[in-house]
């Protein structure tokens, strides 16, 4: 069981918290002017990687807010955690 | 057979207190303090068990968690029937009784021994290459004789009784193990101010201290310092001490599961006591301190019930004051077995040789040996053993004769002492995925890089013998405690004196080990030559061996024969260890219970259950429940001597012609708040809700953003900034978290507030052309005159001095309202309008009433009607989508080509041309009576349902291009032929909304 | 190829089995092959032996960057059915049912394949619907697939609990009596040898790092851990990884791939006669040849490749277990594991072409993988060979989320397996 620091409650469980995909696709402003396409890309490709994945999580059990995380998918080690609408940290 | 073998006053046993136990049909007597093993070795029996492929007799190998052959079932009774427990690891209880498995009739006269007889045919992987003809022999003949041979004990037949019990923890410094090292690591962890917690899998803490016999810690007797030791850890308050415990997993950020077994050692346990308890512990630190298993070697008869790890009799005989036979033969290429031959010597047991298979036997122990008079031969190795169900002879032969059996010499004895060497338990830091590394000169794995915080203390990293793993225990507490933020006085030492350990080890086949019986992994019978021709036959990763071959794959998962596979593979390959790989350390270290992984989940606790405040009633009222999702919702009402069929028919009529009372309370329900709720409403439903007017309700539709439907249901403006929502009993959770999921993360800059008040609200559904007049006495502060509240509309008041909020809406198609109340005023609500009711034959009702009454209405239910594939249109739901809205969660997707191709499936109702048959939902639609499968159905039956209001079955159906073949006859399939049946609208009953008004 | 058969277990026996060849080769990597395999698993030594039998191509390379076998081949828990709700799906699955009960003969080595059935548990009344709806279904597609009353179930696996006492009660089941299990491994092998003997290279420890395109966009070779190998046209049935090699080819898939754990008792003796899955309380479980209870747990939350999941994950799914068969609770949990699988958004395969000339891919089986391998890997060869799909792969593109065709099983059972 994974331990994620909440950036709003600090330090938890995982079971406290729901998964919610990759981080930072962002909804395009106006989908009617997108082709089949592109708008496949938005809903369903993912980048899938192995190494560091941005990626959003719901404190569900807590305070419910929806954030950011960075994760190793190789070794499931956090590598940060930070709220929804702030920049993905730069880890090098 | 029930000799004496017990000393006359060593060890840890209480002999005070005997204790009667049975194995198989006779009965024995022990001590306190002994295991299974050590009482049967006791009374001399060896013979325990048989082998999983080949039946053959085995004894008692080991004395723990290592042990490949004494599987042993133990019965309270059948309820409480534990198989493949291990005999050296079952404590002794007064009344005790244990039987031995995989045999048949008895352990002696096995008829599946005569595997063993015809055992040149079933090398390893002999079932792949044959059994394949004819083709249905595998299922009729072979595959039922294989699965009788195999499988080792039976399961028990009766529901366990037992409870099970969980904890979580947090600690400092968590160790695993106290044997020396694992104490000494507690010990300076705890004096640094750690909170420490210590667990071990044994019955008493001491590991290897527990079978000392002169060494002395701090100038007192071993078992002097461990006692105090022990009691010095107990005092201390932020030190837990968990005997009986087995750390089973390592897992991510350094949580790692304990089992503690609480009752199975006990003759009469407390029912009050859970039989064992789950720890999961997140431990800031944690040291490993788990100790080594020493290897057996590998000759022809190696697994003879007699012939036995040296080590372990070293623990029989100082633990439990058990000489293991009379007449030992010790065979050994490690120091380790010489101080075991000194010690048996010494307690009378005749040492009839050691054969050392190291050209030369020097150093402390050896040199010891000689001294006392024992045979020492080095450079000789054993070419076999003699005996059927006890092991009679050994038979050594020099090393140098290059040879063969010719040079054998067979020597009497009752005992065979053997020693390969020492293999690190390794297991759980491999298990916390930190990188093992080879270590040349013990020539052994050892933890290399740690990926967790953890470190490894004594004989699991290789660092043997008392005194250096006093040290290293002591050093890797000190450093747990220093890397947990806790400072130590002082590095912790310790005086100690003890007789060396020695060096040594071997891993692989002795000579004249091919072409005989010389088991690698006794309990999956794998042999040397097993493994050689797994590599022969092109198996060259280790991984692939293990799995062709099955060795390391039995219940102790390879403990004691894993290091000499890799040996041989590495020898059959000419490549060097390190290169063959190892096999994964898979979780659990010895098996763990399904009960304590189930913990207390059990009936109701497995899943919550859910019921509203109207349930008491329901039951009451005799009620027929089902479960959707975690609720339990009243199904109906069943009259005395009613059926479902009748007393759904009954209800039905009931709502259509006077009122029927119905608990909605499991509807999901969400607040929507604030100065931009209309547009984030406009966002997330199909539906357009700008004009909808404060006081009004609307049909609302979801759909996920892939365009299809998610979930619905009515929704009412409370005023300008707030809505009330409703969801589908099972899509609560879901809409709310698509709903925060936009909110948070697409649109923070919308003013919304979501609040779940699904269980604040009891909702009374009220319908039926009564509903206004049983109301009506009752509401106070609403009008709810037609004209005042029409269809569709809510209002605020109270009702009976509780404030209400009443909606107006119908779900059945007749005049109707629904009445939500603070959730803890339900049943009081409830009960008030059913006394209200009387005069108008109120009738309470359940979901499958309604399921009836909307379906006759063509309305559909999310997950019924819909699949996860249907779309607003399939479900004749367009004339909800706001035509002019921008944008909806869901809305591009609809406009993508196979969203609005022709031939979609679509809602439409079915009636049977006999109007009495009932289809089953579910069942496909064929466009010909005669058509032969494989074919491509049409579509399929959503619903079905007897309608007593219009005296016929009704159903609705997704037909593909249904809407345009109205008319048309079809048909669907039954369990016999398919049945012809008309595609009619949806709507059934009342098409122009008429009795919506009727009152 | 030597012949295994009870003839020849004889015959070697007599001569204390030193006459055994290798099952297959070790070779070296040649310079160019006509068609390049990524992924020896079952799905791809499968294909490269289709290709090899039935297309006649015979100048190929399976490239393997571990062990053969040894991703979700070797770690799934070996359920086999094809009682599949879509018909596109139960075509898709039912053509590798048929080729299982021939496949122990097909590639003289036994895979032990076993009809013992498999038993779909209905616990709600919408579990009835939909359990009823693919028996339904399935008969119009020509598939088994019957329904149980609870007191049926009962009896055809005795160790069931059905209530009363139950949370969820049983209220029925469908029984695909066609279902059943194999051995694992013996696939893989099976498939190795049979396909070495053809002259198919099986190259293991061999990663593949790139995938070059010439100016074309076409493929043109990949390059490996083991030097860079020529090919015109390349398979990709990496499961668990096929995310990291399409990107090599500069494509971004519709997958997530997610751990998914397993694990088996100790081993008793013959008590649990077929393969009972609960969808609603996420259980299912059968019992090997060798008497291991079977168990599949569920998928841990996050996207990972690490193969390692949580202990709350296998502790709920013995819960479920214990909770249908209470008498289970002594018994003990030998071995856990994880694999990790590629989901797609419908929980349907992608078997198809790509939008790059020459790359072919075989991946999105989710959960599932194992019982459609003989099929996968003869529609995926017939997809190389012809450079199209066959009939039952043609739905099955990646193209068809673009569209908005789904084939989503998920929808109508909440868990595909």
């Amino acid at each position: 069981m994974l331990l994620i620091v909440c950036p709003y409650c600090g330090e938890r469980p995982e079971i406290e918290f729901s998964y919610g995909g990759e981080a930072h696709l962002v909804r395009p402003k106006d989908p009617a002017s997108l082709g089949d396409a592109e708008w496949a890309d938005y809903l369903y490709a993912r980048s899938n990687p192995k190494g560091v994945h941005a990626e959003r999580w719901r404190h569900t059990h807590g305070c419910a807010r929806f954030f950011n995380a960075l994760r190793d998918t190789l070794s499931d080690r956090f590598l940060a955690t930070y709220r929804i609408g702030e920049q993905r940290p730069d880890l090098a | 057979m029930s000799a004496n073998f017990r000393t006359a006053e060593d060890g840890r046993i209480d002999r005070s207190r005997p204790l009667g136990f049975r194995f198989d049909e006779r009965s024995y007597q022990g001590f306190p303090g002994d295991t299974l093993a050590s009482a049967l070795l006791a009374n001399g029996v060896h013979l325990v068990g048989r082998s999983f492929k080949y039946h053959r007799p085995r004894g008692i190998l080991s004395a723990g968690a290592d042990e490949p052959n004494a599987l042993v079932a133990v019965r309270r009774d059948e309820a409480r029937y534990t198989p493949n427990l291990r005999a050296t690891q079952v404590e002794l209880y007064q009344g005790l009784s244990a039987e031995s498995q995989n045999r048949s009739p008895s352990l002696a006269f096995d008829i599946g021994a005569v595997n063993d007889r015809l055992s040149r045919f079933f090398p390893a992987g002999f079932y792949y290459k044959t059994f394949m003809w004819p083709r249905k022999a595998w299922e009729r003949w072979y595959e039922p004789w294989i699965r009788a041979m195999a499988g080792l004990g039976r399961a028990p037949t009766l529901p366990d009784p037992d409870r099970y019990a969980n904890r979580f923890a947090h600690c400092d410094v968590l160790v695993v193990g106290a044997g020396p090292a694992g104490l000494a690591a507690a010990l300076s962890a705890a004096e640094a101010g750690a909170r420490v917690i210590l667990c071990d899998e044994q019955a008493e803490f001491g590991g290897s201290l527990l079978a000392e016999s002169d060494a002395t810690i701090e100038g007192k007797p071993a078992a002097t310092w461990l006692a105090e030791t022990v009691a010095l850890l107990a005092l201390k308050p932020r030190v837990t001490l968990l005997p009986r415990t087995t750390a089973f997993g390592y897992f991510a950020y350094n949580m790692v599961g304990l089992a503690e077994r609480l009752t199975e050692h006990l003759a009469e346990p407390d029912p009050a006591l859970p039989r064992e308890r789950l720890w999961q512990v997140r431990a800031r630190e944690v040291v490993l301190a788990a100790g080594a298993i020493e290897r057996p070697l590998v000759f022809p008869g190696n697994d003879r019930p007699g012939v036995m790890l040296a080590d372990a009799t070293r623990t029989y005989l100082n633990r439990y004051g058990v000489k293991c036979g009379s007449r030992a033969v010790v065979v050994t290429a490690h120091d380790a077995a010489y101080r075991a031959a000194l010690e048996l010597h010494r307690a009378g047991v005749a040492i009839a040789a050691i054969a050392d298979l190291r050209t030369a036997a020097n150093g402390p122990l050896p040199e010891a040996a000689r001294a006392a008079g024992l045979p020492v031969r080095p450079a000789t190795t054993i070419t076999g053993t003699g005996g059927r169900l006890r092991v009679t002879a050994a038979s050594l032969a020099p090393l140098a004769a290059e040879s063969d059996r010719r040079g054998a010499e067979p020597l009497t004895c009752d005992l065979v002492l053997m020693s390969g060497g020492f293999t690190p338990s390794v297991h759980l830091f491999s298990q916390s995925r930190g990188k093992l590394r080879f270590d040349g000169e013990l020539a052994a794995y050892v933890p290399g890089h740690s990926v967790q915080q953890e470190r490894s203390a004594g004989a699991c990293r290789g660092v043997f013998g008392l005194a250096a793993a006093l040290a290293d225990g002591a050093a890797a507490g000190e450093a747990a405690a220093r890397a947990a933020g806790f400072s130590a006085a002082r590095a912790r030492s310790f005086a100690c004196h003890a007789s060396g350990f020695g060096t040594g080890g071997i891993r692989s086949v002795l000579p004249n080990a091919h072409g005989a019986k010389a088991f690698v992994d006794f309990q999956n019978d794998v042999t040397a030559d097993d493994l050689v021709l797994a590599t022969r036959e092109g198996f060259h990763s280790i991984e692939h061996v293990k799995r062709y071959t099955t060795t390391g794959m039995a219940t102790d998962q390879g403990k004691t024969s894993n290091m000499n596979a890799l040996g041989i593979v590495s020898e059959a390959l000419g490549k060097p260890i390190p290169e063959i790989g190892l096999t994964t350390f898979r979780m659990p270290y010895t098996p763990v219970s399904f009960g304590i992984l189930a913990g207390p989940s059990r009936d109701e606790l497995f899943d919550p259950v859910r019921t509203t405040p109207i349930h008491d009633w329901a039951t009451a009222h005799g009620a027929v429940f089902e479960d959707v999702g975690q609720w339990k919702r009243a199904r109906y009402f069943p009259a005395p001597g009613e059926d479902m069929e009748r007393a759904v028919a009954r209800e039905c009529r009931a709502v259509r012609q006077s009122t029927g009372i119905f608990d909605a309370s499991t509807l999901g329900k969400i607040e929507v708040v604030g100065p931009d709720a209309v547009e984030f409403m406009n966002r997330i439903y199909v539906n357009a809700w700008s004009r909808l007017g404060a006081g009004r309700c609307r049909y609302g539709l979801v759909l996920r953003e892939d365009g299809f439907i998610a979930d619905d249901g009515v929704v009412g403006r409370l005023a300008e900034n707030r809505f009330h929502v409703t969801t589908t009993t099972g899509g609560a959770t879901r809409v709310l978290a698509q709903m925060e999921d936009y909110l948070q993360t697409e649109w923070p800059e919308l003013e919304v507030w979501l609040t779940s008040v699904t269980e604040q609200w009891a909702v009374i559904a009220v319908q039926g052309p009564r509903s206004r007049a049983v109301l009506e006495g009752l509401v106070e502060g609403i009008d709810i005159a037609s004209r005042a509240m029409p269809h569709m509309s809510v209002a605020e008041g109270r009702i009976r001095g509780v404030p209400t909020r009443l909606f107006r809406v119908s779900y059945t198609g007749e005049l109707g309202f629904e009445v939500n109340v603070p959730a803890d005023y339900g049943r009081a609500v409830w009960e008030e309008i059913f006394e209200a009711g009387q005069p108008h034959g109120i009738t309470p009702y359940g979901t499958e009433t309604m399921h009836v009454l909307r379906a006759e209405k063509g309305y559909i239910v999310v997950g019924q009607e819909t699949d996860g594939t249907a779309t607003p249109d399939d479900v004749g739901l367009t004339w909800a989508v706001g035509k002019t809205k921008p944008d909806f969660v869901g809305k591009r997707s609809l406009a993508r080509p196979a969203m609005r191709a022709p031939g979609r499936k679509q809602l439409v109702g079915l009636l049977t041309e006999d109007p009495h048959f009932l289809l089953e939902e579910g069942a496909q639609i064929l466009a010909a009576p005669n058509q032969k499968a494989p074919t491509k159905p049409l579509g399929h039956v959503t619903s079905s349902y007897r309608s007593a209001t219009l005296g016929r079955t009704i159903a609705l159906a997704m037909i593909a291009g249904g809407r345009d073949r109205m008319g048309e006859m079809l048909y669907v399939t039954t369990a016999e032929r398919p049945v012809p049946a008309k595609v009619t609208s949806p709507v059934f009953y009342d098409p122009e909304g008429a009795r919506l008004d009727a009152a | 190829m030597q012949r295994f058969s009870a003839l020849s277990l004889i015959r070697h026996s007599l001569g204390g089995h030193l006459g055994w060849q290798p099952q297959w080769r070790s070779p070296e990597p040649k310079a160019e092959y006509d068609a390049v395999i990524v992924g020896a698993g079952g799905h791809g030594l499968g294909a490269a032996y289709y290709l090899a039998k039935e297309h006649g191509m015979r100048n190929i390379a399976v490239l393997e960057k571990g062990w053969l076998g040894g991703g979700n081949t070797g770690r799934n828990t070996t359920i086999i059915r094809s009682n599949y709700l879509y018909d596109e799906s139960a075509a898709l699955y039912d053509h590798a049912l048929k080729l299982w009960e021939n496949l122990s003969r097909e590639l003289n080595y036994n895979v032990m394949f076993s009809q013992r059935g498999v038993m779909m548990l209905a616990h709600t009344v919408h579990d009835v619907q939909i359990f009823k709806r693919h028996v339904h279904a399935n008969r119009a597609n020509g598939v088994d697939n019957e329904w149980l009353t609870a007191e049926q179930a009962k009896e055809f696996c005795p160790p069931l609990h059905i209530g009363p006492g139950l949370r969820y009660p049983v209220l029925g089941a469908a029984l695909q009596r066609r279902g059943g299990t194999a051995r694992h491994d013996a696939v893989a092998w099976g498939y190795a040898r049979a396909a070495d003997a053809l002259g198919v290279d099986i190259i293991q420890n061999c990663e593949v790092t790139a995938i070059r395109r010439g100016t074309a966009g076409a493929v043109e070779a990949v390059e490996t851990s083991r030097g860079a190998i020529r090919t015109r046209k390349i398979g990709v049935s990496a499961a668990g990884n096929t995310s990291v090699v399409m990107a090599m080819a500069g494509l971004r898939m519709p997958l997530e791939s997610y751990p998914l754990q397993a694990l088996v008792s100790e081993p008793v003796k013959p008590m649990f006669p077929c393969v009972a899955m609960s969808n609603t309380i996420h259980a299912y479980i059968s019992q090997s040849d060798k008497g291991e209870l079977v168990i599949g747990a569920g998928m841990d939350a996050y996207v990972s490749y690490s193969q390692h999941g949580a202990l709350h994950i296998p502790a709920q799914t013995l819960e479920a277990i214990c909770e249908l068969f209470p008498m289970f609770r002594r018994m003990r949990m030998l071995r856990n594991w994880g694999g990790i699988v590629d989901v797609t958004p419908d929980r349907s395969p992608i078997l198809a072409k790509t939008e790059v000339a020459g790359l072919y891919v075989n991946c999105g089986w989710g959960t599932g993988g194992f019982k459609a391998t003989p099929g996968a890997a003869h529609l995926l060869a017939w997809t190389i060979a012809k450079d199209e799909p066959h009939p039952i792969n043609a739905p099955f593109t990646i193209e068809r989320f673009r569209d908005g065709v789904v084939i989503d099983e998920a929808a109508a059972a909440a868990v595909s397996h």
